[in-house]
């Protein structure tokens, strides 16, 4: 602490600031302006403070916090100021500022605290800065920058431009010289300075950026007849617009004076309840007060005696605001200043659309990868099978599953994963085989009792899950490397686990693609696919290729569970989430073609980030919105966008 | 009749029906010995409702092979449609008894903005949407219950049969609809109340002072007497010429198309007619059921109700009713808590948890060994046995087809 005291005072002393006499102390400064500090009204204490502050003496720091703390005492008896820290009773340890060692004890009665108020506090806060902003260490000179940043204040302005010059470090260079600007925007009384800074920050992404330029530009609307010339009008406004509805206007011209308000319907209503005599209101009894028309009729009646304010129903809000000129205006009274803080705002929100853009096709892609992870197992037992197997969701959950049990035997997450991917792909796959063999295999000619006798597996496998693991989101952790985000700027981020599906995707595809076209298993499939009984007859075992098929689609689906539950929460109805869309991803793309698979899912994720972004608080109206965009979409491609021709298509 | 003559089942359908009515009747605490509660009551009124919409389900698919997994959404619509009337109509009439203390008598919009801000105010609102614009009128939104769902089948239908979207694609699209329609109903937004449904439905508006008892057992009547009507009608239908045009759609739509038939027409009568009985049964359901949620409509809703019908026995009326009401039954008795636990030593079977996991194999089990379902069992008494052509039956989509033959 000492050291940095003795740094800053070096720093201090290099900088423009008077040398004082090596001798003086800082106590000496303090009683040069002892009846001031005493006194302590905010008018007369400002040559003080400023005085401590440039005294160039070590001290000076501590003094301000100590006097902003009101831990700054006076002794009595001389009239020597001191830092005083409670002892026992009523007794203090006095510290004495120039050497920061103790003096002595004091009883509370011989001394007087120092109180300053919020006020001067906040004139000694601001004359802190320019110790913060030049500290040696470099974490707190960013601190107290991001705190400017924040909550900045004129005060800040002239000790932050004087310490740009001398700062070493380029990184907080940099970011002073941005504070400065926003400062300089918000504070500097210069408007051409102002609009300078303004211009500066054209096309910036910056979040402070934005927020030091909206205030410029808030607006208020004002009944036109009572705007001044010199008024910084934004525009003119008809009422009934959609930036000014008819009520608004009308409180505007009632506030303006220019209008006296007629009686609102609720205080019509209250009026007659307060005239009711004898069961009637102004003649008319109160059974027959059941419709607006009588209400109106009773009311002029009320009227008529002087009882009530006057009301004509032909002068409707609507009558009076018409013709009448608005002005929307801003709060800045500088045309120069908001003429380019609009003109900065536009281009910067032009760079935040594209990068929004930019972002948004990253969501859409990060979307389309677990689409796609979701339905390439499909894309195998139902797109190249023919098999619908509504169970294909559970096998998703399967897999997650898989993931939370391994985690719960390895601890370390990283490995974990390594042993859950294999696990869960062995895991499905047996499962995938079992339900081919036992119940598949003898539906092959009854396609749609394969999606009700799935369906059945899929609720038992589901309720099964329930009764095992319960019904609360289990966790399924993802390694420490994986977490975070990877940040362009300030609006495009994708977050690690997203590109780790992505880059699982990709893999995935690469992997259909060698079993189907480089290996035995592929041509064998292909062939059973085309022409089953010729392929037997070739010496190929259908039975066996459908069941090892089934079981890699389904094993698929397991790998796809483990990134699926990193991703999203572990429950039993994971799998049900996603089975309606990849059913449609198949469908979309066409079915038995990846091609087609990657396609759909591809348009499926991209539209539904492209409608959320129309209505980003309700993502089930883009779901609703998307499936009924599908079902449309069927009707042009009913085959979907990849059309297998010719003898392959089955039909 | 001629229906009678090609129906032997018919006539046994109805004196079943009518039996079991009157037994329900005589039992009830309303008219009789109240040996069966009154939710029991509502519960067998249920079942009713599930029996006519599996009717449905049904003709669309035992009888015309399409397997729409969409049926329960026109149910749950049909069950909204009568649901504003009732929910709009009671809340009225509480406003109105609410405001009655007040100074004036209150007029036609402050009632009108009252009723808006009972129903609506869960969903942070108090305007009435659009949609409701007829929620005043019981006979204009009885007219709804028909026209919505109907109309919805109608414009579907023709999409999907237009561009010949058949077999387990079009499952997966009526499947898609279901889900998009449940999805749009979850919105605070819709104008529905959002997750929170129509509740209250069991009250009938104006009918404070009549106990639920009695008003069970008339809804226990009304279902019945639908169920009959329907019965009736699915009968006619099937055992006419209509009917051989749509089990030979079932069985091989591209012949039925070469002998002249509009496939297309045919198949979007019967899927509107369907989702119309189907809104039907729902607007008698819910009233029942006294709450109605888009959670009703979501896709699994559909399968079940497919599930009865294949258990019950597909192409065959009667067996869809038994599917509907022995499943329904059964569940409630197993997921109600009443069906006692089964303690293996080591572990204790509670039905509550496995009854899910019991139903779904024994699905598999029947759709693998006995597609023709429960009702198979009463061609054992019939002796109207298949002739015995090698192989194992296909089930009633493929037609007479048995296991070799279709494999040629």
């Amino acid at each position: 602490m000492i050291r940095r005291i003795i740094a800053a005072c070096l720093l201090l002393l290099t900088c423009a600031l008077p040398v004082q006499g090596q001798d003086r102390t800082i106590q000496d400064v303090l009683q040069e302006h002892a009846d001031v500090i005493v006194k302590s009204s905010r008018k007369t204490i400002a040559p003080a403070i400023e005085a401590v502050a440039n005294s160039g003496l070590p001290a000076a720091q501590d003094v301000l916090e100590a006097w902003q703390a009101k831990d700054m005492w006076q002794r009595d008896s001389d009239g020597v100021f001191f830092k005083a820290v409670k002892a026992e009773g009523s007794a203090y340890d006095l510290l004495d500022f120039d050497t920061g060692g103790p003096v002595g004890q004091a009883d509370k009665s011989e001394l007087t605290q120092m109180k300053p108020n919020s006020g001067i506090r906040a004139m000694i806060a601001a004359a802190l800065v320019q110790f913060q902003l030049n500290d040696p260490d470099p974490e707190r000179r960013r601190e107290a920058l991001l705190a400017i940043q924040r909550d900045g204040e004129a005060s800040h302005l002239a000790p932050l431009r004087a310490s740009i010059k001398s700062e070493s470090d380029p990184e907080i260079r940099a970011l002073k010289e941005v504070t400065e600007r926003l400062l300089t925007i918000s504070f500097d009384p210069d408007e051409a300075a102002r609009v300078t800074a303004i211009e500066g920050f054209k096309g910036s992404l910056s979040l402070d950026t934005r927020a030091a330029l909206n205030p410029i530009v808030t607006t208020h609307i004002a009944y036109a007849d009572g705007v001044g010339e010199t008024a910084n009008v934004k525009r003119e406004l008809r009422a009934g617009s959609r930036d000014l509805p008819v009520a608004e206007a009308y409180a505007l011209m009632v506030a303006a004076g220019a209008v006296t308000p007629q009686p609102s319907l609720a205080e019509r209503k209250a009026a007659l309840e307060a005239n009711i005599s004898d069961g009637s209101v102004a003649g008319i009894p109160l059974a027959e007060l059941n419709t607006q028309e009588a209400r109106d009729r009773a009311y002029a009646a009320l009227a008529d005696q002087g009882l009530v304010p006057d009301f004509d129903p032909a002068a409707t809000e609507e009558t009076a605001v018409q013709g009448v000129r608005f002005a929307e205006i801003y709060d800045e009274p500088s045309r120069a200043v908001t003429g380019a803080a609009e003109a900065t705002l536009a281009s910067i929100n032009r760079a935040v659309g594209l990068n929004q853009f930019f972002d948004l096709s990253l969501d859409g892609l990060s979307l389309a990868s677990i689409y796609f992870l979701a339905a390439i197992g499909l894309a195998i037992t139902f797109g190249v099978m023919g098999v619908i197997n509504m169970a294909h969701g559970e096998f998703i959950m399967m897999g997650a599953y898989t993931g939370y049990v391994v985690q719960q035997v390895i601890p370390d997450y990283t490995v974990s994963i390594i042993v859950a991917i294999p696990l869960a792909f062995a895991v499905t796959f047996a499962a995938g085989v079992a339900m081919e063999r036992l119940i598949i295999r003898w539906l092959y000619n009854r396609p749609l009792e394969t999606l009700l006798a799935t369906f059945g597996v899929s609720i038992a496998l589901q309720q099964l899950a329930k009764n095992i693991f319960g019904t609360q989101a289990r966790p399924l952790t993802s390694p420490g490397w994986l977490d975070g985000a990877l940040s362009f700027n300030d609006v495009v981020s994708i977050s690690y686990i997203r590109i780790a599906i992505f880059v699982l995707a990709l893999i995935f595809l690469g992997v259909f693609l060698f079993i189907m076209k480089k290996t035995r298993l592929g041509l064998e499939t292909r062939a059973v696919t085309q022409n089953p009984s010729m392929a037997a007859s070739m010496g190929i075992n259908p039975d066996k290729v459908n069941m090892m098929t089934f079981g890699l689609g389904s094993g698929i689906a397991g790998i796809a569970g483990v990134a699926i539950g990193l991703y999203a929460k572990v429950t039993s109805e994971l799998g049900a989430d996603y089975i309606v869309q990849s059913f449609m991803t198949v469908v979309v793309g066409g079915v038995g073609n990846i091609w087609g698979t990657l396609l759909g899912a591809t348009m499926i994720g991209f539209l539904q980030k492209g409608i959320e972004w129309f209505n980003p608080s309700n993502t089930l109206a883009a779901q609703t919105y998307m499936i009924v965009f599908i079902i449309i979409f069927i009707q042009f491609r009913p085959k979907g966008i990849i059309a297998l021709k010719g003898r392959a298509a089955g039909d | 009749m001629d229906m009678f003559k090609k129906t032997p089942s018919l006539p046994i359908f109805i004196a079943v029906l009518v039996i079991f009515t009157l037994a329900v009747t005589f039992l009830s605490e309303a008219y009789g010995a109240g040996a069966i509660s009154t939710s029991f009551v509502k519960t067998l009124g249920k079942t009713l409702c599930l029996a006519l919409v599996a009717i449905a389900m049904d003709l669309v698919w035992g009888y015309t092979g399409i397997l729409s997994l969409g049926h329960f959404a026109f149910f749950g619509l049909g069950g909204y449609m009568i649901g504003m009337w009732l929910m709009y109509a009671r809340t009225k009439l509480i406003v109105v008894e609410s405001m009655a203390s007040a100074a004036l008598p209150p007029t036609p919009s402050e009632i009108s903005d009252a009723i808006g801000t009972q129903i609506f105010g869960v969903v942070g609102s108090s305007d009435f949407p659009l949609i409701w614009t007829f929620a005043h009128s019981f006979w204009a939104q009885i007219a709804l219950v028909v026209l919505v769902p109907g109309i919805l089948a109608l414009i579907f239908g023709w999409l999907a049969f237009r561009s010949r979207v058949t077999g387990v694609y079009l499952s997966i699209l009526t499947q898609a609809m279901t889900l998009a329609l449940s999805l749009y109903l979850f919105q605070n937004d819709s104008g529905l109340r959002g997750n929170n449904g129509l509740s209250g439905l069991q009250n009938l508006p104006g009918a404070d002072a009549i106990s639920q008892d009695y008003i069970s057992v008339w809804f226990f009547w009304a279902s019945s007497l639908a169920l009959l009507l329907t019965y009736l009608l699915a009968t006619f239908l099937v055992s006419g010429k209509f009917g051989s045009v749509i089990r030979g759609i079932r069985d091989d739509e591209a012949r039925v198309r070469f002998l002249g038939y509009s496939v297309e027409g045919f198949k979007l009568f019967v899927f509107t007619l369907t989702g119309v009985i189907a809104a039907i049964g729902g607007a008698l359901y819910y009233p029942q059921a006294g709450i109605i949620n888009p959670a009703e409509i979501a896709p699994i809703a559909s399968i079940y109700l497919a599930v009865w019908v294949a258990i019950g026995g597909r192409g065959r009326i009667y067996g869809a009713v038994i599917g509907a009401a022995f499943v329904s039954l059964v569940s409630t008795y197993f997921t109600g808590g009443q069906a006692p636990d089964i303690n293996l030593g080591f572990y204790t079977i509670k039905w509550v948890d496995w009854w899910l996991v019991l139903l779904g194999l024994s699905f598999v089990l029947v759709t693998l060994f006995a597609p023709k379902g429960i009702g198979g069992l009463f061609d054992l008494i019939s002796h109207r046995m298949s002739p015995d052509r090698h192989g194992l039956p296909l089930g009633p989509d493929k037609g007479s087809l048995r296991e070799e033959e279709a494999e040629k």
